[in-house]
């Protein structure tokens, strides 16, 4: 089933427009509730005692000064766990609370539950939780010598023995970067009366945490009702349980409605972080640069506790080449159990990593063959017919690679000179930088990532269209978490059913089916697609019902004759369909990581300009630009500002976040000291959409909302390259790198 | 002790403890759910609202210092359910997301447009560095201000009408 945009052009605010959020006026007004703006009647609050230190053994908690002081109503610990007392997607290896150890810096050791916030904080702090400490493992070589491996991830193929001319080995690190949405986690549980409990929790897939929550609480998957939404955004962060079974636990011990909110500190330590990695590669080509084959060992950093770290290497592994043809590869990934903060999903998915280390491997081949970098990239450009690197999958649908090099490198660079206003020099307000000390550097760098689920994964959603007398109602649990999905749900609805009042309903768990979840790119196509269908089904009954020829906001027509409004055609019971939609199977890899293992493809391809200060070894990016494949633009302004963002979070990673890490300890849990990009930071983005329709996708949109983030962050530190002639393998790049002595150079 | 000041026009008053914030008491005591709490550090900018005319970080100013003072969140910007220009050109151009910055953005960006009618787009993204925005990238915030600059300049209360249907350049 397919539409296509010729087919509804005319219905108000479909496919194809730049039209508003639909929550966007209550976003303005200040009147949208959060999650940490939920109240209930008779609620308490509660807090998290903490154990700051990154591995040690628990010898006693004691919650007696806790629980006398007046106010306090409750302290839980894992004994008092209801049911499973491990919670994790895909293994259960993470206790609800810490379990005679702590593994990580600032695992919760016990929970409050006080009439107001402050006396559960301080009550938190009252309980005396005795800890001997132990040597935290945090080296990955030495995880992996111990065997700590939550997962490995082999790819071997084509020929061992086949070699090139040219022969390029590096190594490379990423550091660990905080999601950090600006919502702190947030969360409300309201126990129901008959030992069932309601839960508001930041979540991006609702029916995973009631797997999980469920199993931990001891109820059955009918008595917990999981709430989507309300998030302040999450780019990975709330694909595992923070506080939901706390709050749940709370709630139904004291048979009393319990709010949470975590501060920022907690925030860093409370969700997932995007894996910090090391990498080595070596890369062989021909000597007219067409790569021959590639070697990589990729190890990252888990943290403790699995999560979705199993899914994540794999990403590694499989786009550890990039969207480039080669017939020779071998990749090792690793995914190692270390006691740094706990990894998972950020916005990329593994991908990123791997994109930082071979796009600047590419660089260094272009470097060493003479030849321009774009034009390298061309020459290996992966395209429809070829086979994906890694795992051999032949590439069917549209994948145009060539054409995002193409497009970003014909963008218009901009002025050459640095603008005399000193906010538009890299030392900004601070005065720091004379102009003529600017150095201008420009890069390149491409990325390719999968959409939706894996590796044989059955990858559903699941959607319930309504068509009343006043309009349609699209019902789903796939969870809007800022990005604008209820805006393309809204928009294809309307295309679909050719009627412009369209109201997305999210559902709780206990109303409607699992949506899958927000990440991997995947709503647009996969709740899209079941809306898709949903409202098709929907309008054909329409039609149907009275041997009509058109359906709109009046009602259904014949010609041009009105047979029945649509509260007429409704008069009886609304007209509804639901749809489970499941994409097309996939494979499991075999032993050496081969077969058709991902659905389709998304590739972008940036260009970065920056101005670097090579005395103080700071930067600003002046320009970034970007060729990003979108199948179809459902809603181009939203496009953009996917864009825009994923891009000032890989610029974020390239040249300034970092969870700073000593001994597991993180040492900047705070934006004071964690540096997001600002308003002064973010470059002006010039971005040009291309647009080859996805053979399934709705009305032939692809998920994207991932790629702008991967490449920007190589092609940052590529310009900067350029610009300074440093190696600079690690990000992000810091101003030490670019002003101490190099060390292959002598000073400078 | 007792903390009165006007809120948004009208008078308020709360029983306070001594160790809370002006944002805590319009949130908690008050029940202004508007200004956000996204760092409590002064860093974000989510909770930035107008006290006496000057723009502050309201997680900053302790209760007991708002006594008698004039404070303006940002539910009070819109006059009669007609959006202020600020809201409304943040909906016209896409400059909301998760929204969690963005009541401290309007805050923010309707007391810059007050202050210098005239700013240039750096002047803006200047201005508005204090405000942290995770989703955006900010490039359609500064494209906001710049049609909110233009609808006030126009003084037809309404901003430029760029957001439906307004398509950018798509090459295919
Ligand atoms: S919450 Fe006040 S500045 Fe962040
Ligand atoms: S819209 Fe999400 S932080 Fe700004």
């Amino acid at each position: 089933m397919s539409g296509t945009l010729a087919d509804r052009a005319t219905v108000h605010g479909g496919v194809g427009t730049s039209v508003p959020r639909p929550d966007a006026t209550a976003k303005v007004t200040g009147s949208f509730e959060f999650l940490g703006d939920m109240h209930a009647d008779g609620m308490l609050w509660g807090a998290t005692r903490r154990a700051w230190v990154a591995h040690a053994r628990i010898l006693r908690i004691d919650a007696t000064a806790a629980l006398a002081m007046p106010g306090v109503h409750a302290v839980l610990t894992q004994d008092d766990v209801p049911g499973h007392r491990y919670q994790g997607q895909a293994v259960t290896d993470q206790p609800v609370l810490a379990e005679g150890r702590v593994r990580y810096w600032g695992e919760p050791v016990a929970i409050v539950a006080a009439d107001d916030a402050e006396t559960a904080r301080l009550a938190a702090e009252a309980i005396v939780v005795d800890l001997e400490e132990l040597d935290p493992l945090v080296d990955l070589e030495a995880a992996l010598e111990h065997g700590e491996i939550f997962r490995h991830v082999p790819v071997r193929r084509g020929n061992p023995d086949l070699h090139g001319e040219v022969v390029i080995e590096g190594t490379y690190v990423t550091s660990s970067q905080d999601p950090a949405p600006l919502g702190t986690e947030a969360g409300l549980a309201i126990p129901d009366g008959t030992g069932g409990v309601d839960l508001w929790g930041p979540t991006q897939w609702v029916h995973i945490d009631l797997e999980q929550l469920a199993a931990c609480l001891a109820l059955t998957p009918a008595q917990v009702r999981v709430q989507p939404c309300r998030l302040g955004g999450a780019f990975g962060s709330r694909e595992d349980l923070s506080l939901q079974t706390h709050i749940g636990m709370l709630a139904l011990r004291l048979d009393r409605p319990v709010k949470m909110v975590y501060d920022r500190t907690e925030s860093f330590v409370g969700h997932v972080k995007r894996h910090g990695s090391l990498m080595h590669y070596r890369h062989e080509a021909d000597r007219h640069g067409r790569l021959v084959r590639v070697d990589a060992r990729i190890l990252l950093d888990g943290g403790p506790y699995q999560l979705t770290s199993n899914a994540v290497i794999a990403n590694s592994t499989y786009f550890a080449v990039g969207p480039y043809r080669c017939d020779n590869v071998t990749v090792d990934g690793y995914a190692l159990r270390t006691n740094n903060p706990p990894s998972g999903a950020m916005r990329g998915f593994g991908s990123n990593q791997p994109c930082f280390a071979a796009e600047s491997q590419m660089d260094r081949l272009a470097d060493a063959l003479g030849l321009d970098p774009i034009e390298l990239r061309l020459r290996n450009a992966l395209q429809p017919g070829d086979q994906l690197p890694t795992t051999g999958q032949l590439i069917e649908a549209p994948l145009p690679t060539d054409e995002v090099i193409r497009s970003v490198a014909s963008i218009p660079l901009p002025d050459d000179e640095p603008n005399e206003d000193p906010r538009h020099l890299p030392g900004g307000t601070g005065l720091t930088t004379p102009r003529d000390r600017v150095v201008r550097g420009i890069g390149y760098a491409v990325g390719i990532k999968n959409l939706e689920f894996s590796e044989g994964f059955d990858d559903n959603a699941e959607a319930r269209v309504v068509l009343h007398g006043d309009g349609a109602v699209v019902h789903t649990a796939a969870v809007e978490v800022g990005q604008g999905m209820v805006t393309v749900l809204t928009q294809i609805a309307r295309s679909a059913l050719g009627i412009s009042k369209v109201h997305v309903a999210f559902d709780h768990t206990g109303q409607i089916g699992s949506a899958g979840s927000t990440s991997a790119s995947r709503q647009t196509q996969m709740a899209g697609n079941a809306v898709l269908q949903a409202a098709t089904a929907v309008r054909e009954r329409a039609l149907a019902q009275l041997g009509g020829d058109d359906l709109d906001d009046d009602g259904v027509w014949r010609g041009d004759t009105l047979l029945a409004s649509l509260a007429e055609l409704t008069a009886e019971g609304p007209i509804e369909q639901h749809v489970d939609y499941h994409h097309r199977a996939t494979d499991q890899p075999d032993a050496d990581g081969q077969g058709d293992l991902h659905v389709d493809f998304c590739v972008a391809a940036h260009r970065a300009v920056v101005d670097v200060d090579p005395d103080l070894g700071l930067v600003r990016v002046v320009q970034i630009a970007i060729g990003q494949d979108v199948g179809r633009a459902m809603n181009p302004q939203q496009l953009l500002g996917q864009i825009e963002g994923g891009i000032a979070q890989g610029l974020g990673h390239a040249v300034m976040e970092e969870v700073v890490l000593d001994h597991g300890v993180i040492r900047n849990p705070s934006f004071t000291d964690y540096l997001l990009p600002t308003c002064l930071d973010a470059p002006h983005v010039e971005a040009v959409l291309i647009e080859q329709p996805s053979t399934w996708g709705p009305f032939g949109a692809k998920g994207m909302a991932e790629l702008p983030t991967m490449s920007a962050t190589p092609a940052v530190v590529a310009a900067i390259r350029a610009a300074t002639g440093r190696p600079l393998t690690r990000v992000p790049v810091r101003p030490e790198d670019l002003v101490a002595p190099a060390l292959t150079g002598g000073t400078r | 002790m007792i903390v009165t000041m006007e809120v948004n026009g009208e008078p308020r008053s709360a029983e306070v403890a001594g160790w809370e914030s002006l944002l805590w008491v319009l949130r908690e005591r008050l029940g202004l759910l508007g200004a956000k709490d996204a760092c409590l550090q002064g860093e974000c900018g989510s909770c930035s609202v107008l006290v006496d005319g000057d723009l502050v970080c309201a997680c900053l100013v302790m209760a007991a210092d708002a006594e008698g003072a004039q404070v303006t969140t940002v539910e009070g910007l819109a006059s009669s359910g007609d959006l202020h220009p600020v809201q409304r050109s943040f909906v016209d151009q896409g400059a909301v997301q998760c929204g969690y910055c963005t009541p401290g953005l309007i805050v923010a960006t309707a007391h810059l447009l007050e202050q210098d009618p005239d700013a240039s787009d750096t002047d803006v993204r200047e201005a508005l560095a204090g405000n942290l925005c995770r989703c955006t990238g900010y490039g359609a915030l500064v494209r906001a201000v710049a049609a909110a600059r233009t609808a006030t300049a126009t003084d037809d209360g309404s901003a430029a009408p760029v957001g439906d249907g307004a398509d950018r350049e798509v090459r295919s």
